[in-house]
C-alpha cells in the first residue's frame, strides 16, 4: 500500500467529493421541499432535473450552430442556460403537479406515489421522443467552453477546474437564495404554514393550492439548475441519466432529514464525499480486491448504518404536526 | 333469445372460417419468403454502429438477393433492436425463433448480448453470422450455429500489448467497463502487457457514464505512460475527455469498441492522435469496399460506419448458404440446420477479404489493425490512419 499516494490524492478527492456533493444537494432540495409540504416523494423530480440539462444543451448547440457561442463570455452563457433551465424545469414541475398529483390529493398516500413513478417513466420517453424527432439523436454532448475547462493548479497535486468552482458557487448562491425566500419572505412564511398544517393555513386565508404550486416551481427550478450544471460538468446527457443521480439525491435528502432544507444540503455533501472517496480509495486500500465499481455499495451501506442509528436523518425530519 | 344468440355466434364462426379458406389457398400459391434478421443496438448510446450494421445488411440483401429470388423465394430484412442489453437480446431471440421464415441472424454488436442470445438461437438451430463480436467465448463454446467474420479479443489484446511495447511504453493503467467484452479484452491486454514487461499500475472496472473524476484521480497520481480502456466508445469518449481535462498526459489506447465516429463527436480534439486496435477498421482500408462505400453513401446519405462492410459480407455468406441449402432441399424451403451447416462450408471472397470458417466458426485467418485517430471531425473517421496490419489465424480450442 503506497501511503504517499493515498495522502497525495486526498485533497483532490476531497474537492471532487464536494463538487459532486453540491450537485446532489441541489437535486435533493426538490425532493425535500415537496416532501416537507405534501409528505409526498416526487419521483418525477429526476426527469425535471434532466430536462434542465437538455434545455441547456439545446441552447448551447443552437448558439454554436449560429456561430456566436464564442462571442459571449462563458459566464454570461452559463447565466442564460441556468435561467432557461430553471424556467423550463419549474414550469414542468408545476404542470406535473397540476396534471398528475392535484387530482389525487385526497387519495391514500400510495396512489400519488404510483402516479409519480408513472410520470417519471413517461417523461423519460417523452424527452427521448422529442429529442429523436428534433435532433435525430438523444445522446447529446455539451459543446466545450474552453474557459470553463481551464484548470487552476493550486499545488503540485491539486487542481480545480473553473467549472467545478462555478458549480460550487452556483449551488451556494441558490441555497442562500432559497433560505432567504423560505425564511424571510411572506411567501416563504405561507409555504411553511402550509407545510405545518394545511387546513389551518387555508383558514388563515392562504391559498393552499397556489402555495403548493409555488413549492413545486421552486423545487423544480433548483432541479433544473442542477441539470444545467450537471451537463456542463460531465458533458454527456441522455434522457435516462437523471434516474441514478435522482435516486442518490433522494437518499441524500433522507440522510439529512427529509423535509429539512439545510438537511438536504448536508445529506448531499455527505453522500458526494462518500462516493468520491470510495471510488478513488477502495481499490488502493483493498489492494484491488474491491474496485471503484463498489462505490455505490459502500456509500449506501454507510447510509444504512447512519439511518439505523439516527432514523430521522442527520438534522432531523421536519413534517406536519399531527394534532 | 338463446336461439338468436346461438345463431349469431354460428354466423360469426362461419364467416371467419370462410375468410380463412382463401387466405390458406393464397398462401400456398404465393412466393414463400425467406427472412434475414439483424440484431444490433438501434437506439441508445451505441446506435451509431448498430444502425450501420443494419444498413450494411440491408444493402447486401438488395444487391445480392438475385440468386435466391431466382429459385422462387422473396428475401426480406427483419431488423431487431437489442439496445445493447442482454435481456432485450434474449427476448428478441425468443421472438425470432417462432417466425419460421427467419433463416439467419446477422448480429450482434455486443458480445455480452450475443452469448446469451446465441443459446436461444441454438435451441432452434438458427444460424448466427456475427460481423462484430470479438469475445473468444462466442466460438469457443463450439456451437454449430454460431460464426463470426472478424477476429478475437485474445489476439486483439495481444496485438494491443505488442503495439504498446513498440511505443516504448513502460507503465499502463487499465480501465474496463465490466461487460463480457470490455473486461475480457482488458484482461487480455493486461496479461500480455505484463509478459512483455510493461508495469500494470492499476486495473479498474466502472459502469459510470458521466463522472470519471474519482477514478481518474488515482490514475493521475500514479502517472502511467498509457491508459488502456476496454469498452465501448460511448463510455470511452467522456473518460478520455475528462482525463485530458484533468491534466493527464498519458497516451490512450483501446480495442475495437472505440471504433466509431461518435468517439470524436463526443471527445473532440482530446482523442486526436490516439491509437486503437480493431478487427474491422474504416471502409478505406479494404480495397474492394470502394463500390460498397459509394453505394452506401448514395442510398443512405451518410458514410458507412465500422462493421458495415463486415455486415455486408456476413449477409453475403448467409445468402450464399441459403442458396446452397435450397438447392440441396430440391427447391423447397430449407431447414435451419441445413442453412447452418451450409454457412460453415461457405468460402466467400468478400469486401473484407477471403472468409472461410474453421471447425468452431472462427474465420481461418482474421485481420487485425492498429489505427490512429487523425481528425476531431467525426465525418473524417474513415480517414483514420492505418498504422499496422496483421493477419493472424484464430487460436484453436484449448483441449
Amino acid at each position: 500500500m503506497d501511503t504517499s499516494i493515498l495522502i497525495a490524492i486526498f485533497p483532490q478527492v476531497l474537492l471532487d467529493g464536494i463538487v459532486l456533493g453540491f450537485m446532489y444537494a441541489l437535486i435533493a432540495l426538490g425532493y425535500t421541499m415537496v416532501y416537507g409540504v405534501l409528505e409526498f416523494i416526487n419521483f418525477a423530480h429526476s426527469e425535471i432535473f434532466v430536462l434542465g440539462a437538455f434545455v441547456g444543451v439545446e441552447i448551447l448547440l443552437a448558439l454554436k450552430f449560429w456561430g456566436i457561442l464564442d462571442a459571449f463570455s462563458p459566464f454570461l452563457v452559463l447565466g442564460i442556460l441556468l435561467l432557461a433551465g430553471m424556467a423550463a424545469s419549474g414550469l414542468l414541475a408545476v404542470t406535473v403537479e397540476r396534471v398528475a398529483y392535484r387530482p389525487l390529493r385526497a387519495a391514500p398516500r400510495l396512489i400519488p406515489l404510483i402516479s409519480a413513478i408513472g410520470v417519471s417513466f413517461s417523461l423519460q420517453d417523452i424527452i427521448r421522443l422529442c429529442e429523436s424527432l428534433w435532433n435525430n439523436a438523444f445522446n447529446l454532448v455539451y459543446p466545450t467552453m474552453d474557459q470553463l475547462n481551464f484548470r487552476f493548479q493550486l499545488t503540485e497535486t491539486i487542481d480545480v477546474s473553473v467549472k467545478s468552482l462555478v458549480v460550487i458557487a452556483a449551488a451556494l448562491l441558490m441555497l442562500w437564495a432559497l433560505h432567504l425566500i423560505v425564511n424571510r419572505t411572506k411567501v416563504g412564511k405561507a409555504i411553511r404554514a402550509v407545510a405545518e398544517d394545511q387546513a389551518t393555513a387555508s383558514l388563515m386565508g392562504i391559498n393552499v393550492n397556489r402555495m403548493i404550486s409555488l413549492t413545486f416551481l421552486i423545487g423544480g427550478a433548483m432541479g433544473g439548475a442542477a441539470g444545467v450544471l450537471f451537463g456542463v460538468q460531465y458533458s454527456l446527457v441522455n434522457p435516462y441519466t437523471g434516474f441514478i443521480p435522482g435516486i442518490k439525491a433522494f437518499t441524500a435528502a433522507v440522510l439529512g432529514g427529509i423535509g429539512n432544507i439545510p438537511g438536504a444540503m448536508v445529506g448531499g455533501l455527505v453522500l458526494g464525499l462518500l462516493e468520491a472517496f470510495a471510488a478513488s480509495y477502495l481499490s488502493l486500500l483493498t489492494g484491488g480486491a474491491f474496485g471503484a465499481e463498489y462505490k455505490d455499495i459502500f456509500a449506501f451501506s454507510i447510509l444504512i448504518l447512519i439511518l439505523i442509528f439516527r432514523p430521522k436523518g442527520l438534522l432531523g425530519e421536519v413534517v406536519r404536526e399531527r394534532a | 333469445m338463446r336461439r338468436h344468440c346461438m345463431n349469431v355466434k354460428l354466423g360469426i364462426a362461419l364467416t371467419i372460417a370462410l375468410l380463412l379458406v382463401p387466405s390458406v389457398v393464397l398462401a400456398g400459391t404465393a412466393k414463400a419468403t425467406i427472412k434475414i434478421a439483424t440484431q444490433s443496438p438501434l437506439s441508445g448510446e451505441m446506435s451509431a454502429v448498430g444502425e450501420g450494421m443494419k444498413l450494411g445488411t440491408q444493402l447486401a440483401i438488395e444487391q445480392l438477393k438475385g440468386p435466391v429470388e431466382k429459385l422462387g423465394f422473396k428475401v426480406e430484412l427483419v431488423p431487431f433492436d437489442d439496445q445493447g442489453k442482454p435481456d432485450v437480446g434474449v427476448a428478441n431471440a425468443r421472438n425470432m425463433i417462432t417466425d419460421k421464415e427467419i433463416l439467419a441472424v446477422i448480429g450482434h454488436y455486443n458480445s455480452g448480448v450475443a452469448i446469451p442470445s446465441s443459446e436461444v438461437y441454438k435451441e432452434a438451430s438458427l444460424v448466427e453470422v456475427s460481423p462484430a463480436n470479438t469475445n473468444p467465448l462466442i466460438t469457443d463454446r463450439n456451437l454449430p450455429n454460431v460464426n463470426r467474420v472478424c477476429g478475437r479479443d485474445d489476439v486483439q489484446g495481444a496485438v494491443g500489448a505488442e503495439f504498446a511495447k513498440s511505443l516504448k511504453i513502460k507503465s499502463a493503467y487499465v480501465i474496463h467497463d465490466k461487460t463480457t467484452y470490455g473486461q475480457s479484452v482488458a484482461e487480455f491486454f493486461r496479461d500480455n502487457a505484463k509478459k512483455l514487461g510493461i508495469e500494470i499500475l492499476g486495473f479498474e472496472g466502472t459502469e459510470e457514464r458521466s463522472n470519471f473524476d474519482p477514478i481518474l484521480t488515482p490514475a493521475k497520481a500514479k502517472n502511467p505512460d498509457l491508459i488502456y480502456f476496454g469498452g465501448i466508445y460511448s463510455q470511452a469518449a467522456p473518460l478520455f475527455k475528462q482525463a485530458r481535462e484533468k491534466g493527464i498526459k498519458a497516451r490512450f489506447l483501446g480495442p475495437d469498441g472505440l471504433d466509431s465516429s461518435d468517439l470524436t463527436k463526443i471527445a473532440g480534439k482530446t482523442v486526436v492522435g490516439m491509437n486503437y486496435t480493431t478487427v474491422a477498421g474504416p471502409v478505406t482500408v479494404y480495397p474492394k469496399a470502394k463500390e460498397f462505400a459509394k453505394a452506401y453513401k448514395e442510398k443512405f446519405k451518410k458514410d458507412p460506419e465500422p462493421f458495415g462492410a463486415q455486415s455486408y459480407d456476413s449477409t453475403a455468406i448467409a445468402l450464399k448458404a441459403i442458396e446452397a441449402a435450397i438447392k440441396d432441399a430440391g427447391g423447397k424451403l430449407p431447414s435451419r440446420e441445413a442453412v447452418a451447416a451450409a454457412v460453415r462450408k461457405v468460402k466467400h471472397n468478400g469486401l473484407t477479404g477471403n472468409i472461410e470458417f474453421d471447425g468452431k466458426g472462427d474465420p481461418k485467418k482474421a485481420l487485425y489493425f492498429v489505427m490512429q485517430v487523425v481528425s476531431e471531425d467525426p465525418a473524417k473517421w474513415n480517414d483514420n490512419k492505418e498504422v499496422k496490419r496483421l493477419e493472424i489465424a484464430a487460436p484453436p480450442l484449448k483441449k
